[in-house]
């Protein structure tokens, strides 16, 4: 087989579409600030908020208003972390729950409250990455744990590394019970899931552009009608006075159409994604002995699969299909930059033998059967090569 | 349009170190029949790498070198260099050999990539320990090659390395056991990178 360019990362980020990038190109002349009271900043605004019907499509929001648009997902996470930090600082409520296999915006603001002396719950998870319901429910409890009444519940809908699903309806139950607000970041899980916010009952939604073959630097936080928000960014009274700066028109515009496209093509894509994701599975079980599927079987995003070879070293892996033109990613710590590998991995509890071993394969609009065969065949020799140099059996890290 | 920075487009790491990564030397074959004199193994899977380094010495000079890791590229590819330039090299001066003359063998590493180099010159230094101990020198190279760290208490990176051999696992734990740092105290950051260095060679 001829060398071929196979991007399996994008999990990471998804290049923009031609019918976007087309209406963007063709935006690019309306340059009046949507904010503006004349002719062209009215139709200027016109497009924001025909893009802000699109974004609250995607995800069941009957409300237009109740979308925000951000810089994207960190920002739309962080200005839920502030908004709990105005609202628990002064208040008996104010413990947050949250998860162990967050993205990092989500840990490290977290973090920043338990600096601030909130009381902060991180959820471990089960070997197959989901939250336990009756430890939540236990951590909503005051009577049965500490930290007082709940203020915040915090859970991705889908994990970025792994893929795995939770139950958020189940948690929404659960939260409501408490009396507490729901957070979700939906990043990973819009355009590969159906999202539905009334079905979810959740307070606050985090979208970002790129994951969804949009811009990169937009992004959205959808509100609950009648729930608060703080500022990260003060200035003008664009967003209602939540998100100030001049409006991103090419971004928006571009976000609100790769929202409706991801929309009309979901079912569709998500069957195609897991028929691809079965053949990788079943490709690499087939070729390369003594490996480690990673994540749930079954409540998992559609294009994520994370798979683990111990005895081979993560980075070493990434960069040997890298020179056969394959894009993937690693849980390594040799990738990471830091010592530790990935924190998602090691909440599973797999260890590290099998966390810095581990690789994730995310697919997409542009993968196909010739690249997920392609992957297949280069990948048995390059884990026999660095298994064969290795001073770490593969049958070591055998469960 | 132009390419503003070529080097993003160009591999990760240096030329030299590609071609180490792609077909390592001295790499040892599970098939093959190497009857080493001494072997050393550093390292740990815990941090996600480790090294083992397979010698024939004849002589006091090194004859002929295997070599096994689980590691990343850097790791796979400091440590081939570094088997090329050991062999027939006396045990004394490859006992010396440090990490930043590979490193700039290979054309450089990313900053962050260095520890990962390091694995590859304690595990020959490992070898050759085991050697001098077999035939009755036991650390007769210890100390030639000691850089003072904490310049009050006159205490080297090889005290420091002793000390994590022999448990030290924190900062208070290692001033325990070599007083480093208590006078001045300037050495401190230093001494901290050696330490979690150690730590990641010798295992938490």
């Amino acid at each position: 087989m001829e060398q071929r360019f196979v991007y399996m990362d994008y999990n990471a980020t998804t290049p923009l579409r031609e019918e976007v990038k087309a209406r963007m190109i063709e935006d690019l002349d309306i340059y009046a600030n949507a904010s503006s009271m004349h002719e062209a900043g009215r139709r200027a605004r016109d497009r924001v908020e025909m893009a802000r019907k699109q974004v609250a499509a995607l995800i069941g929001a009957k409300d237009p208003s109740t979308i925000i648009f951000t810089s994207g997902g960190s920002e739309s996470n962080n200005t839920v972390f502030t908004t709990m930090y105005e609202l628990g600082r002064n208040a008996e409520r104010r413990k947050i729950i949250t998860t162990a296999i967050e993205h990092p915006c989500v840990l490290n603001a977290a973090r920043h409250l338990a600096d601030e002396g909130f009381p902060v719950v991180f959820l471990g998870v089960d070997g197959q990455g989901r939250i336990d319901l009756s430890e939540l429910e236990r951590e909503l409890d005051p009577a049965r744990s500490s930290g007082g009444a709940s203020l915040l519940v915090s859970v991705m809908a889908a994990n970025n590394e792994i893929g795995t699903v939770q139950d958020l309806a189940a948690i929404s139950r659960l939260a409501k019970a408490a009396g507490a607000l729901l957070h979700t970041d939906a990043v990973q899980a819009a355009g590969k899931l159906p999202i539905d916010v009334e079905a979810w009952g959740v307070d606050y939604l985090t979208l970002s552009c790129h994951k969804i073959y949009g811009p990169k630097g937009i992004g959205a936080l959808y509100m609950r009608r009648g729930t608060k928000a703080e500022p990260l960014i003060r200035g003008g009274h664009q967003e209602l006075g939540i998100r100030a700066g001049t409006y991103n028109n090419q971004g928006i515009l571009g976000f609100g159409y790769a929202a409706e496209l991801a929309l009309r093509d979901q079912g569709a894509f998500e069957m195609r994604l897991r028929a691809l994701r079965s053949r990788l599975r079943d490709g690499i079980l087939a070729a390369v002995p003594d490996v480690r599927v990673n994540g749930h079987p079954t409540h998992v995003l559609p294009n994520t699969l994370n798979v683990s070879f111990p005895g081979a070293e993560g980075e070493a892996i990434l960069l040997s299909l890298d020179l056969e033109g394959i894009e993937v990613s690693t849980g390594s710590a040799c990738a990471s930059g830091s010592l530790e590998p990935s924190h998602v991995l090691m909440a599973t509890g797999v260890g590290p033998e099998l966390a810095h071993g581990s690789i994730r394969f995310s697919l997409g609009r542009g993968s196909s059967e010739e690249d997920v065969d392609y992957v297949i065949e280069k990948l048995a020799p390059a884990i026999k090569r660095l298994r064969r140099m290795s001073t770490i059996p593969s049958s070591a890290c055998r469960a | 349009m132009s390419d503003t920075n070529n080097s993003a487009f160009q591999w990760l790491y240096s030329p030299i170190v590609k071609e180490h990564f792609t077909n390592p030397k001295n790499v040892f074959d599970p098939d093959e029949a190497f009857a080493a004199d001494a072997e050393g193994v550093v390292g740990n899977i815990k941090c996600g790498d480790q090294m083992m380094f397979m010698l024939k010495i004849k002589d006091d000079v090194i004859a002929d070198v295997r070599w096994k890791t689980y590691g990343c590229a850097s790791a796979i590819a400091s440590t081939s260099m570094l088997s090329e330039v050991i062999k027939g090299m006396p045990i004394r001066e490859a006992y010396s050999i440090k990490p930043s003359d590979i490193a700039s063998r290979l054309g450089g590493l990313p900053e962050n990539k260095i520890h990962c180099s390091v694995l590859g010159d304690k595990a020959l230094r490992a070898a050759i320990d085991s050697y001098l101990e077999k035939t009755h020198r036991a650390g007769a190279f210890k100390g030639e090659d000691a850089v003072v760290v904490c310049n009050c208490l006159n205490i080297t990176d090889k005290d420091i390395e002793q000390a994590v051999k022999d448990g030290a696992r924190s900062w208070e734990q290692l001033q325990e056991a070599t007083k480093i740092g208590t006078v001045c105290g300037g050495c401190k950051p230093r001494a901290e990178e050696l330490l979690h260095e150690y730590i990641h060679i010798y295992g938490s």
